[in-house]
Parts: C-alpha cells; sequence; structure tokens
C-alpha cells in the first residue's frame, strides 16, 4: 500500500506542532470567515494570503493554513444561514430553505449540530476520495499533451463561466476582461513584450495574487466603505440540543450527497454552491415524500452540507494533480502556489511527497478539528455573527497592503491592487461576478499556451485539436456543460416568473 | 591527517591573505542582487555566493541580498546601468538566461555596459529522447533532421528563441543546417525541463534540449537517453558515461552557466578584488559542495578570459538568433 505509507508520512508533517496550530488557526478563521455573511470563501483566502506571507510560512505551512479555512468556511456559512437565514457564503444557500425553518422551531441547536456532523462526514470522505484519486489522476496526466490541456482549460473556463454566473452577459464580459489581463507581459512562446506599455514592472505580467487581493479584499472593504446602513441582522438564539445523537445523523441522506458532492468538485469549473444546490434538490426527488422539505427537514440540512463539503475536497483534485482549479477558492489558492514558486501538477507528486501528503494528512486533521470546533462552540461563532463590520475592515485593508509588499517590495504592485480594488468595487455595484474575471486571468496563459504548444508541435495544423479521444472526449464534456447551463437558466427563469409577478 | 593538517593551514594563509586583499569588496556594505523573485535560480546564486563569502571571510560582513525582480533580469540591469554603474561593492548575480536576452537586444543595453567577473559553475546542457527511441546517437538525430526537418517534434524550457532552443539549433548549424531549416524545426515550449520530459515520455513530442540539473532522476532512472551533453568534456562523477556532443563530431558547448556581473565604471582594482574574491570561494571545498547538491558543475572561469567568453557567446547567440529570424 503505497498510498497508505505516503499518508503516514504525511502525517508525520501535519501533526508536527506548529502545523497543527495553523490548521487549528485556519479551521477557527475559516468558521468565522464562512459564517459572517458578505465574506465567502474566495474573499476569506485572499485576505489571508498577505499574512501567510507576511508571516513567510513555508509552502507546505501556507497551504495547511489556507486549506484549513477553506474546509471551516464550508463548515461556517451554515451558521448564519441557520441562524440569520442571510447565507454566510454561496454554497450555504441551500442549507437556509430548512436550516432557518427548523430554527424557527427552537431546534437551531439541533439543525447546527446536524450540519456540523454531515459536514464533517461530506469532507472526510471527500478527504478520503482524494487521497485515493489524486496519485491515479496525477499518473494518469502522461496521456495529457497540449491539446488535451488546451481542452481541459476550455472547460475549466467556460463550465464556470456558464454555470457560476447569474447574468451570462456580465460571466461573458468578466471572463473576457479576465482573459484579456493574462496576456500582459512577456509571451512565453516567443518572449515579446505585449501590453507592458515599454514598462519593466508590467514585463512579468500582472500577479495573480495582487490582482486577488484588490479585487477581492480591497474591493471588500470600499463596498463597505460605500454601505451606509450597516445595520445587524437579527439573530435566532442557538438553544440547546433536543434530539438524541441517533436522530441527528441521516446516514442515507448524507452519504449520498457526499458522493454527488465529490464527483462535482472533481469536475472542472462546477465547485460547492453547484454541488449543495444538486444534493438538496436529489435529497428532495428521494426523500420528499411527505413534503417537509423546506418546512424543516432535518435531511434538507445534511445534503447539501455534506456535497458542499464533499465538493470542496473533489476541488483540491484537479488542483494538485493537473494544475487546473475547479472553483474561484483553489484558483486563488493556485495562484498562492504559483507564487511560492510552487508549479501544481502531475510532477508534485514525484517532487514534493512532502507538501502534497503532508497537505493530504492535514486535511484529515482540519475536518476533526472542525467538528470539534463546531459541536461545542457554536455558540460562540453564533455571537461573532454580531461583530460590528467596522472593526473588522480596517485590519483587513491593513494585512493587504503589508502582504502584497512583502511577497514583492514593489511599491507598483500596491497601486496595481489599489487600482484593482476600484475596479473590483465598480464591478460589483454593476452586479458583475468577480469569479469568472479571475479564473480569465488565471486560466488563460496556461490555456493560450497549451494551444500554441499544440500548434508548435503541429506546425499548424488545427487538427492536432480534435486528434486523440481524449481531447475529442474533453470538448464533447465542455459542450454538455454549456448546453446544461443553458438547460437550468431557462428553467429557473421559467421556475422563477411566477414568484416575480 | 597530516595532509589535512597542511590543507588547513594552507587555507587559513589564504583566507588571511584574501581579508588584507578585498578591503574594496568588503569595505562599507557588500550586497548582491539578485534579478529574480525568492526562490529562483538567481536567487539562490546571491544566497548561497553571499553566505559563504562571508562564512569564508572573504568579505568581513554579511553579504545582503536584494531581489530585483523584472523582465528576465533586465529590471536590475537597467538598475545598475543608470545608478550603480560605479559601485564596487556590488555583484549581480547572471546566467545563460541573461546573456541569451542580451544577445536578442531584450536589455537596456549591450554586455559591455557592465564588467563581467566570472563564472562558477555552470549546468550541462543535455539533448535526450525516450529510452526507446530509434535515434541513437546524435548522429541518427542529425541526420533525420536534415533530411526531414519536421522528422521530430522538439522542445525545452525555454521559448522559441530562448536559450535551450538556441542550444539545439547550435548542434543543427554545427551539423551542416542552414536558416530556413533550421527554421522548419519544430520547437515547443513547456514552464521547465521536467515538464518537457514528461511530455516527451507521453508521446507528445521526441526531442528534449533542456539542463541536466533538473532532469538528471530521469536519465538516472533510464526512462531517457542522453544523446549527446553539451559540454566540453565528459562530466565527472556519476553522469561520466554520457557522451558530448563534441565528441561525436558537433563542437557545440551550451553551458548554462552561473556568475556575476558588476557595474561598467568600477575601476579596475575594485574590479580584480571582486574576482579575486569570487575565486577563491569556488576554489574552497564548501562552494564545491554547495554547487553539486544543486546540480551544477563547479566551472571557473573569471576575469578577463571571462569577458571574452561572455562577448563571444553574445555574438554566436546574437548571429543565430539572425539567421533564424528571431531578431533583425
Amino acid at each position: 500500500m503505497d498510498i497508505l505509507s505516503s499518508l503516514g508520512g504525511g502525517f508525520g508533517v501535519a501533526l508536527q506542532p506548529f502545523n497543527l496550530v495553523l490548521a487549528l488557526i485556519g479551521c477557527f478563521l475559516g468558521t468565522v470567515i464562512g459564517a459572517l455573511p458578505g465574506i465567502g470563501p474566495v474573499n476569506g483566502i485572499a485576505i489571508l494570503i498577505p499574512l501567510a506571507f507576511s508571516m513567510k510560512l513555508a509552502p507546505v505551512e501556507a497551504m495547511i493554513l489556507l486549506t484549513s479555512v477553506y474546509y471551516g468556511t464550508m463548515f461556517g456559512g451554515r451558521i448564519s444561514s441557520i441562524l440569520l437565514n442571510i447565507p454566510g457564503d454561496a454554497p450555504a444557500v441551500m442549507t437556509c430553505l430548512d436550516g432557518y425553518p427548523m430554527a424557527l422551531k427552537g431546534k437551531a441547536a439541533d439543525a447546527l449540530a446536524i450540519s456540523a456532523i454531515s459536514s464533517f462526514v461530506g469532507g472526510t470522505l471527500a478527504t478520503i476520495g482524494l487521497t485515493i484519486c489524486a496519485p491515479l489522476l496525477a499518473k494518469a496526466a502522461i496521456y495529457f499533451g497540449p491539446p488535451e490541456y488546451f481542452a481541459l482549460f476550455v472547460l475549466a473556463v467556460v463550465a464556470v463561466g456558464g454555470v457560476g454566473g447569474a447574468n451570462p452577459a456580465k460571466t461573458l464580459i468578466a471572463g473576457m476582461i479576465g482573459l484579456v489581463l493574462s496576456t500582459v507581459g512577456l509571451d512565453p512562446a516567443s518572449g515579446q513584450p505585449r501590453f507592458t506599455f515599454d514598462s519593466y514592472e508590467l514585463y512579468d505580467g500582472i500577479d495573480f495574487v495582487v490582482a486577488a487581493i484588490g479585487l477581492f479584499a480591497i474591493s471588500e472593504f470600499l463596498m463597505f466603505l460605500a454601505d451606509k446602513e450597516g445595520g445587524q441582522a437579527k439573530r435566532l438564539p442557538v438553544g440547546q440540543i433536543r434530539s438524541s445523537f441517533r436522530d441527528l445523523i441521516f446516514p442515507a441522506a448524507t452519504l449520498r450527497a457526499s458522493a454527488l458532492g465529490f464527483v462535482i468538485g472533481v469536475l472542472p469549473g462546477a465547485g460547492a454552491t453547484m454541488a449543495s444546490f444538486l444534493g438538496y434538490t436529489l435529497e428532495k426527488k428521494i426523500s420528499d415524500k411527505d413534503g417537509t422539505f423546506g418546512k424543516g427537514d432535518p435531511r434538507g440540512v445534511a445534503a447539501p452540507e455534506a456535497a458542499d463539503n464533499a465538493a470542496a475536497g473533489g476541488n483540491l483534485v484537479p488542483m494538485l494533480t493537473l494544475g487546473i482549479p475547479g472553483s474561484g477558492a483553489t484558483a486563488i489558492m493556485l495562484g498562492m502556489l504559483v507564487t511560492l514558486n510552487i508549479q501544481p501538477g502531475p510532477l508534485l507528486f514525484e517532487r514534493q511527497p512532502d507538501l502534497i501528503w503532508g497537505l493530504v494528512a492535514a486535511l484529515y486533521v482540519s475536518n476533526f478539528i472542525l467538528l470539534v470546533l463546531n459541536i461545542p462552540l457554536v455558540g460562540i461563532f453564533a455571537r461573532l455573527l454580531t461583530i460590528p463590520t467596522r472593526y473588522l475592515m480596517p485590519v483587513v485593508v491593513v494585512i493587504s497592503y503589508v502582504g502584497v509588499y512583502s511577497i514583492s517590495n514593489s511599491a507598483f504592485d500596491l497601486l496595481l491592487m489599489t487600482g484593482f480594488g476600484i475596479l473590483g468595487f465598480g464591478m460589483r455595484k454593476m452586479g458583475f461576478s468577480m469569479i469568472p474575471l479571475v479564473l480569465g486571468m488565471l486560466l488563460g496563459g496556461p490555456m493560450e499556451q497549451n494551444l500554441r504548444r499544440a500548434m508548435q508541435a503541429s506546425g499548424g495544423d488545427w487538427a492536432i485539436l480534435v486528434q486523440s479521444p481524449l481531447s475529442v472526449g474533453l470538448h464533447l464534456a465542455t459542450i454538455a456543460m454549456v448546453a446544461a447551463a443553458i438547460f437550468y437558466e431557462l428553467r429557473r427563469r421559467r421556475a422563477a416568473r411566477p414568484a416575480v409577478e | 591527517m597530516k595532509n589535512r593538517h597542511v590543507r588547513t593551514g594552507a587555507r587559513a594563509a589564504l583566507l588571511l591573505a584574501a581579508t588584507l586583499a578585498v578591503s574594496g569588496f568588503a569595505g562599507s556594505k557588500p550586497e548582491c542582487i539578485a534579478p529574480a523573485a525568492p526562490g529562483g535560480g538567481w536567487d539562490f546564486t546571491c544566497r548561497t555566493v553571499g553566505r559563504l563569502l562571508h562564512e569564508l571571510k572573504i568579505v568581513d560582513r554579511p553579504v545582503q541580498v536584494t531581489n530585483m525582480p523584472g523582465a528576465v533580469g533586465a529590471v536590475a540591469f537597467a538598475h545598475v546601468a543608470e545608478n550603480r554603474s560605479k559601485d564596487g561593492n556590488l555583484i549581480v548575480a547572471a546566467s545563460s538566461v541573461g546573456m541569451t536576452q542580451i544577445a536578442q537586444k531584450r536589455y537596456p543595453g549591450d554586455a559591455d555596459r557592465m564588467r563581467w567577473l566570472g563564472m562558477l559553475g555552470a549546468d550541462t546542457g543535455v539533448v535526450l529522447v525516450k529510452a526507446d527511441s530509434p535515434y541513437k546517437t546524435l548522429g541518427d538525430l542529425m541526420k533525420a533532421l536534415k533530411a526531414d526537418p519536421n522528422a521530430a517534434v522538439t522542445g525545452g524550457s525555454s521559448g522559441a528563441g530562448g536559450y535551450d532552443h538556441l542550444r539545439l539549433l547550435l548542434v543543427a548549424r554545427a551539423a551542416g543546417m542552414a536558416g530556413p531549416d533550421l527554421r522548419k524545426i519544430r520547437w515547443v515550449q513547456f514552464d521547465g525541463g521536467s515538464t518537457a520530459v514528461t511530455q516527451m515520455l507521453g508521446g507528445h513530442i521526441g526531442v528534449v534540449t533542456t539542463d541536466l540539473g533538473e532532469i538528471s532522476g530521469f536519465v538516472e532512472s533510464g526512462q531517457v537517453r542522453v544523446l549527446g551533453a553539451l559540454s566540453p568534456d565528459r562530466l565527472p562523477g556519476k553522469f561520466a558515461g554520457l557522451p558530448t556532443a563534441r565528441e561525436q563530431g558537433f563542437d557545440v558547448v551550451g553551458l548554462n552557466w552561473r556568475g556575476f556581473y558588476t557595474g561598467g565604471k568600477v575601476t579596475d582594482g575594485e574590479y580584480d578584488t571582486m574576482v579575486g574574491g569570487l575565486k577563491r570561494l569556488y576554489d574552497s571545498a564548501e562552494w564545491k559542495k554547495a554547487a553539486e547538491q544543486s546540480g551544477l558543475t563547479p566551472n571557473w572561469v573569471g576575469g578577463k578570459e571571462f569577458e571574452a567568453y561572455v562577448r563571444k557567446s553574445i555574438a554566436d547567440l546574437r548571429s543565430l538568433s539572425q539567421e533564424i529570424g528571431v531578431i533583425k
């Protein structure tokens, strides 16, 4: 058992006291970030990257911190869904549907416990899936040549754009802006400068981490300044758990949703939000015989929570093995790894087993920490929901500027980050999603490079793009994704119309 | 044992002489600019050499390492040319990659804007194929490419016109291929040497040219065959079995050297002091160990000889770049 011995080595890394402390801090911060409405996983990770840099963490330590934050946000999102009826982050939207009605019935503590347990199960099953699948996928990566990688990147960009955005036109525009920004700098294939305006500062392109922190952290601050109301939502009391332990676990619902969530997570482009949506929908189709879903059915809490935590684990598979992020949050982690001079991809398993397996082991550890944190301490997190944002935001801004400066020692990057903050603010005000922009920026470069590699290898013959069954399959998957997105969009509009009128 | 004592004594004497001799270099605060972000090759060069310069007491204060990333070294080059050209306490990490940039006129100015101090070590360029490839020697490959420049798809870690690409074409030119045919050889650029080799193992390209250091694991495991090492002589140690391009009749040396330049207006005295200090560093056992750990072969060319080497290499790379149309 190669995997087991590697994983054993990984636990040796993950259980070092400093790494345990980082995981604990990450889990705590992640839960808080997830719980605070408005700051989702992407913003949360973007804000914490500068912290990781200014602490001068080694790559494996930085990844342990950020992945525990990532897993933590998946746990935290449900707290505000259940207590405030406001999702703490996008994947927790579905948890409102049955979680809040449960809280209204005075069963808030039960709903929180159910969701914590199913989150734990979903997250742990996905981590097991990751442990098994990732090395296999890394071995299969040898079949991916430039045309196949190109097809995969197209799939990732299109799928995220198509599925993630509420408004297809705005999604498309944001994605295009991202793709354009990705072309700034020296063209790697020919060494010619593009869109650098003779400024050496732009020769290496726009640092993705600088852009992401500007777009998410700084724009979050500007949104806060612009939002005059700043009122606090009314929070329901947590109370005591009333059900017995056996009534808090729903094995069938949890297992189904976990499996579904993991598969969705592994697919490029489909993240936790889609997983919790489909997890809830599937469970409702299977179990809702008495019409209790939407009125406080505990299975309606267990299913989406298991699914979104499982998807978070699944998302890490393509990110670590192929260097392709499945969601906005993994995209930002990928950008950070590249900034730390670690190139995620199949070679990572051979080159840096300590990093990979330490990280995987840390995921098991943080899942466990999260379960422990979330059941007894849920009252504390609930109370944190009432911390006024005006105390939080200045800290975010300071961390962002200090962190970015510590990455590059460049005042130009500070200006660039501020510029991206203003861009992000403007776009959010106009209802654009930031995710397609970020993904376009991150994936545009490798997508273009692989297209050009394919062209270089074939001597300019486009047929190379569809010559292997693998690339044909990937292109078909892209088409299917687009079709599915259009189908869902139409159905959503049809469903939404009566409610609006 | 006796021998070791003698050597230790000799080294101590040398160090003493060094400390006395290098007052210019040690004067106020020695600095090394790494024209890249922390973690890369140039950063490694500065940090290792800077640490050893101080440990061996060649300079009497710790060497400050400044990272000045940007435009493959052009940002640092411009900074030194404009603001630090007379600074006798400054060394800047350089390599074949930067030299290629100068040859292709991508730096603000030519090699003569700087004074070139020396190389301390080099990574060796190699031409590789898969272990089961029909090409057994460099001659086989060149014969096939001469008959049909599209016979094999080639690739490496640099873009078209980058150092990996030019090294392969230098071999092809030595084999008698000319401009139009050289241009027809298909070249695919990857993010690194090991990515290129992995892609070759997957059958997506046929030939890789890159530095041996990064991909030596594939050579040792027998998955790839080295057709030719682009070193002047056979490599020492475990890679002594690799044939050189030279011994197969292709007189090409493609070393990716690591070394230093300094400002163009430092005095001759300061220049000689710095070259002398680096030479003493090179002679130490500590440097040999540090170099080998990072896959470099220790290799010294310094002072006037190094200036001449850099100029000749730039001239060769420039004429080849013009021939294949990368620059005018």
